[in-house]
Parts: C-alpha cells; sequence; structure tokens
C-alpha cells in the first residue's frame, strides 16, 4: 500500500475546485494553475522514487481488496507517462499565462486543465478496465470543453467531429469491457490476464482484442481511423493544441501498449501482425499528409498521427528492445511534439497567422526563435545527438534483429519525409523574406524578452528544449528506465503479483 | 431473457449506425444516444441475468442470502449512463450552438471548409513569384 | 413563462419537491435512493421554478451561484476521501462515527460527505446548464 498513489489524481482535481471557487480572478486562477501543476510534478517525482526503488507500487483503493475493489497500479511505464505529463502540464500551464485570453479564463480554462490532467493521470495508473473508460471519458469531456471553448465557425466544425468520433469510440470499447466481463467475470486488469488464458474460444478473445484496437486505435489516431485529428488538432488556440497533440493520442498509445502486453498475448501471430500494418501504413499516411499542407498547425497535426505509427510498430515488435524504443519514442515525441506546436504559437503571435504562405523572415528577425524551432524540428526528424535519434535507433535496431526489414526501411523512410516537412517550415516561415503586405506592425520591433511580456511564452519552449538536448545527451539513463518498464510488461507475473498477492 | 437481451441490443446497435450516417446533425446525436442504449443492454446482459435473491443485505447479518443476483452489472450500467448523460447534453448544447452559429444541422454544410484548400498551393506559388520579383 | 396554473403549481411545488430530494438523499444512506436521484429531483425543482419565473428569480432563491455549488461539491468529494488517509487508510476508505442521540442512534461516515458533494454536483451541473441555455445569447 502506497499512499502516494492517489497524489497525481487528486492534486488536479483539489485545484481544478480552487480554481473553480476563484474563478472571478484571473490571477489567481493563473497562479492556481500553475502551482497546483508544480505541486503534482513533485508528487509524482516522490512516487517515482519508491517505484524506481522498490519496484511496482499499488493502492487498493477504499480497502477493497483486488479484484473487487479499485485498485491504483504504478509500474515503470505509468510512472514515465505520469512524469512526462506532470511536466507538460507545468510547461503548458505557464505558456497558457500569456496565451489563453480573459474569456476563456473566465470560463473554465484552468479548472479544465486540471480535470483533463486528472483523466490522463487516472488512466496512467488505474489497474481496473472498467475505471480505465471512467478516466478516458473524464479526460474527453474535458477535452471537448477545451476545444470547443470559444465558440468560432472553425472550433464548432473541429469539435463536432471529435466529439462524434471520440463517443462512438467510447461506446466501441465499453462493448469492448462488457464482453471482457461476460467471458471472465472481471474487471481487475491483473485479474483478466489470470483468466483470459483460461477462456476456452480464443477466437472470442481475439475478437474482443480487436475492438479494443479499434476504440483506443480512434483516441490514438492510427490508420484508418486517424482522419479526425487534423480536422480539428488546429482549431483551439495553440496552449491546448499543445496539450492535446502532446498528451491525448498518446493516452490512447499507452491503453494500447497496456492491453497489448497484459491482456492480448494468446494469439500474438495474429495481433501484433496487424498491428504492424496499421503501423507502417500509419506512419506513411501522416507523412505523406503532412507534405501536402500549407497551415504550421495543421503539419503538425498529421505528423502526430505519423510518430503515433513508430510507436505502435514498436509494440507490434513485443520484444524488450521494440517495447523500449516505443515507451522511449512516447516521452521524446510528447517533448518535441508539444514544443513544436507551441513554437508555432509564438510564430502566431509574431507574425499574425498560421498560413506558412504568409509567413517569412522569422530567421532574420528573430535567430534565437530559428533555433529553438530548428532543435525541435530536428529532434522530431531523429538528427543524432538530440531525443529523437536515440528513440529511431532503438526502434530500428529492434526491428532489424527481429529481421522486420520491410516496416524498419519503411520506418527510415518516414523519418527522411519529416525531415522534408519541417524543411518546409523553415524554407517559408523562417528563411524566406517578409512578406510584403498583412505582416503585423510589431513585427520585427516586438521583442521575445522584455517588453510586451512575449517571455512567458518564451521560457517554457526554452526550458522543453532543454529537455529534449539533455535527453539526447544523456540518453542512457533514461534508455536503461525504459528497458526496465519494458521487462515489467514483458512479464506479467510481477504486474499480476503485485495487485492480486502470491498466486 | 438471454437470447432476447442480446438480439434486441444488437437491433438497437444497428438502428444507430444507421441513424449516426443520417444527414442532419441531430439524428446523428440520436444515433448515438441509441447505440449508447444498446452498450448498457449489450452490458447487462452479459453480466448474466438470473432470477435470484435481490443483492441487499438483511439487518443483522454480514451478507446477502445466497444464492443472490450479481449487482455488478447494474452498477456499471448506472456509471455508464451518468457518464453518457453528462456527454449528451454537451453534444447537444454543442449542435445548439453550432446551429445558432452556422444556422444549419445539415453536416454537409455544417462541415464546409470555409477556406478551399484546393487553391491554397496554387497561392503558394504565387506569392512566392512576388517575393522573388 | 405567463400561466397562473403554472405559476401556482410552482409555487406549492418547489418546496415539496426539494424535501423530496432531501428525503430520496437521506433513504439513500441504506436503501435505495442517494446522492445522485436525490440530486436530479432537487435540480429538478428549481428547473421547473426557472421555467415558470425565469432565472434572474432562480438565482434569487438558489442564492449561490451553480458553478460555486459544483465546486464545493468536489471539494466535499475530496474531503471524504482524504479524511481516512490522515487516519492512515487508503483514499476513500469509509469510516463511520456512531452518536446515540435521544435514544436513537445517528451514524455519520465518509460516505455520508461522499453524497452530499454528489448532491452538490448534480443540482449544479443541471441547473447550471439550463441557467446557460435559458440565458441566450451566450456572451461566449
Amino acid at each position: 500500500m502506497n499512499g502516494l498513489l492517489v497524489l497525481p489524481v487528486v492534486i488536479p482535481l483539489i485545484t481544478a475546485t480552487l480554481a473553480l471557487l476563484f474563478r472571478k480572478s484571473s490571477a489567481m486562477q493563473r497562479w492556481i494553475g500553475v502551482a497546483g501543476m508544480a505541486v503534482l510534478l513533485v508528487s509524482v517525482a516522490m512516487l517515482f522514487r519508491d517505484v524506481y526503488g522498490d519496484g511496482i507500487q499499488v493502492l487498493q483503493l477504499g480497502t477493497w481488496e483486488a479484484p473487487f475493489g479499485i485498485t491504483l497500479v504504478a509500474d515503470m511505464l505509468s510512472m514515465l507517462m505520469l512524469g512526462i505529463s506532470a511536466v507538460m502540464g507545468l510547461i503548458i500551464a505557464i505558456y497558457s499565462i500569456y496565451d489563453i485570453d480573459k474569456q476563456r479564463e473566465q470560463f473554465g480554462y484552468y479548472p479544465l486543465l486540471h480535470i483533463l490532467l486528472m483523466g490522463v493521470n487516472g488512466s496512467f495508473l488505474t489497474g481496473d478496465i472498467f475505471n480505465l473508460y471512467v478516466w478516458f471519458e473524464v479526460m474527453l469531456i474535458a477535452s471537448f470543453i477545451l476545444l470547443a471553448l470559444g465558440n468560432s465557425r472553425n472550433q464548432l466544425q473541429g469539435a463536432l467531429k471529435y466529439v462524434i468520433i471520440n463517443l462512438f469510440s467510447s461506446l466501441i470499447f465499453l462493448f469492448g469491457v462488457a464482453l471482457l466481463y461476460g467471458m471472465t467475470g472481471t474487471l481487475n486488469m491483473a485479474d483478466l490476464a489470470l483468466r483470459l488464458p483460461e477462456v476456452e474460444n480464443v477466437g472470442l478473445v481475439t475478437t474482443v482484442a480487436m475492438i479494443f484496437l479499434v476504440s483506443f486505435g480512434i483516441k490514438a489516431a492510427i490508420f484508418p481511423l486517424f482522419f479526425w485529428l487534423p480536422a480539428s488538432y488546429h482549431t483551439p488556440p495553440v496552449a491546448i493544441s499543445a496539450i492535446f497533440g502532446g498528451l491525448l493520442t498518446k493516452v490512447g498509445v499507452y491503453a494500447l501498449i497496456r492491453v497489448f502486453t497484459l491482456l492480448f498475448t494468446q494469439d500474438v501471430g495474429y495481433t501484433h501482425t496487424i498491428l504492424i500494418w496499421v503501423a507502417g501504413f500509419t506512419m506513411v499516411t501522416g507523412v505523406l499528409g503532412a507534405a501536402s499542407h500549407y497551415e504550421f498547425r495543421k503539419i503538425l497535426s498529421f505528423h502526430i498521427v505519423s510518430q503515433i505509427g513508430y510507436m505502435i510498430m514498436g509494440l507490434a515488435f513485443n520484444t524488450a528492445l521494440g517495447l523500449m524504443g516505443a515507451i522511449f519514442y512516447v516521452l521524446h515525441n510528447i517533448l518535441a511534439k508539444t514544443n513544436l506546436f507551441l513554437i508555432s504559437g509564438i510564430a502566431q503571435r509574431l507574425m499574425g497567422t498560421f498560413e506558412l504562405k504568409q509567413m517569412g523572415g522569422l530567421y532574420r528577425h528573430y535567430p534565437f526563435l530559428a533555433a529553438l524551432f530548428l532543435i525541435s524540428a530536428f529532434a522530431l526528424a531523429g538528427f543524432p545527438p538530440l531525443s529523437g535519434f536515440w528513440a529511431k535507433l532503438t526502434l530500428v535496431k529492434a526491428g532489424l534483429s527481429l529481421g522486420e526489414y520491410v516496416i524498419t526501411a519503411v520506418a527510415i523512410l518516414v523519418g527522411l519525409l519529416t525531415l522534408f516537412s519541417m524543411t518546409k517550415i523553415w524554407m517559408t516561415a523562417f528563411w524566406a523574406a517578409v512578406p510584403e503586405k498583412g505582416v503585423p506592425d510589431h513585427f520585427g520591433k516586438m521583442p521575445l524578452f522584455g517588453a510586451g511580456n512575449l517571455y512567458i511564452m518564451v521560457v517554457p519552449v526554452m526550458i522543453v528544449a532543454g529537455l529534449i538536448i539533455l535527453v539526447g545527451l544523456f540518453a542512457q539513463p533514461l534508455l536503461e528506465i525504459c528497458l526496465t518498464a519494458a521487462e515489467q510488461l514483458l512479464d506479467p507475473s510481477v504486474y499480476i503479483e503485485a495487485v492480486m498477492g502470491p498466486q | 431473457m438471454d437470447t432476447i437481451l442480446p438480439i434486441l441490443a444488437g437491433a438497437i446497435f444497428a438502428t444507430g449506425i444507421y441513424m449516426l450516417l443520417r444527414q442532419s446533425l441531430i439524428l446523428t446525436i440520436i444515433g448515438i444516444i441509441l447505440i449508447s442504449n444498446s452498450v448498457n443492454l449489450a452490458l447487462f446482459s452479459l453480466g448474466r441475468i438470473s432470477t435470484e435473491n435481490p443483492p441487499l443485505i438483511a439487518a443483522g447479518s454480514v451478507m446477502p442470502e445466497a444464492p443472490f443476483a450479481n449487482p455488478l452489472p447494474q452498477a456499471l450500467i448506472l456509471t455508464a449512463i451518468v457518464i453518457g448523460f453528462g456527454l449528451l447534453a454537451f453534444a447537444l448544447a454543442l449542435a445548439y450552438r453550432s446551429y445558432k452559429e452556422l444556422g444549419t444541422v445539415n453536416q454537409d454544410e455544417l462541415l464546409e471548409d470555409p477556406e478551399d484548400t484546393s487553391s491554397a498551393i496554387v497561392t503558394h506559388t504565387e506569392n512566392n513569384e512576388n517575393r522573388d520579383s | 413563462m405567463q400561466s397562473l396554473i403554472l405559476h401556482t403549481t410552482t409555487r406549492m411545488m418547489i418546496g415539496v419537491l426539494v424535501l423530496f430530494s432531501l428525503f430520496l438523499f437521506f433513504r439513500g444512506h441504506d436503501e435505495p435512493g442517494g446522492g445522485f436521484i436525490g440530486g436530479l429531483v432537487g435540480a429538478g425543482a428549481f428547473t421547473l421554478y426557472a421555467i415558470a419565473f425565469g432565472t434572474a428569480a432562480t438565482r434569487k432563491i438558489l442564492r449561490i451561484h451553480p458553478i460555486t455549488l459544483i465546486a464545493i461539491g468536489l471539494a466535499s468529494l475530496v474531503i471524504s476521501g482524504l479524511i481516512p488517509m490522515f487516519m492512515g487508510d487508503p483514499f476513500l476508505t469509509g469510516k463511520w462515527l456512531f452518536l446515540e442521540l435521544g435514544g436513537s442512534e445517528v451514524k455519520l461516515s465518509t460516505p455520508l460527505i461522499f453524497d452530499i458533494g454528489v448532491y452538490l454536483c448534480v443540482v449544479g451541473f443541471i441547473v447550471a446548464v439550463i441557467f446557460s441555455l435559458e440565458e441566450e445569447p451566450l456572451t461566449f
């Protein structure tokens, strides 16, 4: 029993409550928002120390023994995801101070942001499949409102697509849960892992696995279920785009990793072959979509799709090296992708648009911003010595050691195409001459630091860029932690014993 | 009951899918409601329906009288209904806002792209030419 | 809505409905009922009042802003979960306090605090939705 386990869920709830009570004052809300994220980060760090030192930590909520009550479980994978989500939460909370307008603050932006984090953290921690559904819904309802807040034509269109497809995917998920319950009579994931191998009708288990693949696939935006993502992620303010692009799809990936390592390992030959195909198509379609667009955030949205493919590829390999690569890729991708979104926001503040064809001259007037963009873009494309290089290297090595040459070749090719899109942004927004018309008056005069308070947006970007470099230069310790996480995933008996007690 | 309920759930699900694919946004949301109900029904019937004692603990004892019915599916359904209720309220409010803002519930018109993307590339090259000259 | 019948019945019914919602709420301690259904009935009372007399009048009799109700409700949910943590048990463990008051036993517990939270959240949520739909056009 470890009481700390409940904190990543309770702290955002307390913060949201406080922010609701003080909703009249924007200043108070901002302070509460940032302070809540900071406390969350500290609590996650304390929990991380326990998991790192003593292995998997478990808490039976309400003292109801597993498998009857709801169990919270923190293994290494959960901890890494929690850690990165807490860091991103803090970064976004700081960035929002400047980016989010007063009206959105009055309509509950900060409470919703923390409820969103609560849902994300709950999904990472829970050891109960129905509870996972509940956390998904918590996360979804907060994201629905964040996406629609503002009611502009664009946002409503994006929100409608997002809401309907996600409602549908939740219902499929619930149907899958119902089938699992009907087959085994339990909802605790560790207990399910014990009982699923005893189910005689293996075909039915595989069917349920596919239902979960479709449902989580919609949330993770894999091929061919990704179309809602590029249609909606570019509509809300940048801080919201960034937290969606960074975290939400990765919760889907986390759920896929969890169920396909813990529950559905009966017919690996069938399920994981499908995963490999899905991974390949996701990578290729995402990157091709990005190549055909000229809106900053639409390009980034398509790249989210493409990068999800890499993570699914690592999962599909189902080896320690592959899973390690997938987990490391998730961490790296959250850093790089969120940072690119945040940079797009700064660029929009300076140029007044997200359309690349109307941008230019950022390198000439803001070389520091250009450097920050290059770090994140090169990390995304996988340049040494940045974080993306190690992520891709591990995945490629895993692919080659398994003899999966085709998918590995696709992965490398997609890396090149990613570079092409990043170069496109660089060439137009940063390197091209300043467009003659349509440029706001403050362009070139507004400094990144000092007057205009733009530094509130730049400092978080600098911190994330620093983290990207740090992860790249000192990759070994993090890779080792990822390997521990992967080994825990491949040997579910430790997880099961931690939850259910010695068998 | 064990055969009727799954068939009913399937029929409602199919109707829901049909409604989901209709033009009007309101009908789409009705489709979501129907699917949600059919999934709840499926959850109910998969929890094994039986006619036993209600799982209520009589005063003075610590266990319900065996054999008692399984209370868990109802707890799950209640949770799912409450969540669905909240989400649906939001979806309806969103549809209402969209109707007020965009003046239609026809999805083809609702989701029309405000800027025509097919011309984006052309304008881009034009822009570049302007810059060169 | 200008209707004499509606106005008169609403004035008579609102007290009954609120009382009934409290009855359902307290009954839920040991028998079917509880915070959620009680909250729904309570919200129904205020919705009826809002239809009959408009939202401004309803805000006046409600006294507290519905969003604040939600916040207080959330706070009591958190508190009911945290109390056992300070006593060394996991989050949300039920803690009971049995009091003898005038010959009958009164049971106070953390689930009761939790249920109060649910009640307030449900009332606050539904009333907030009704208000914002009634008070068109929205400012945002």
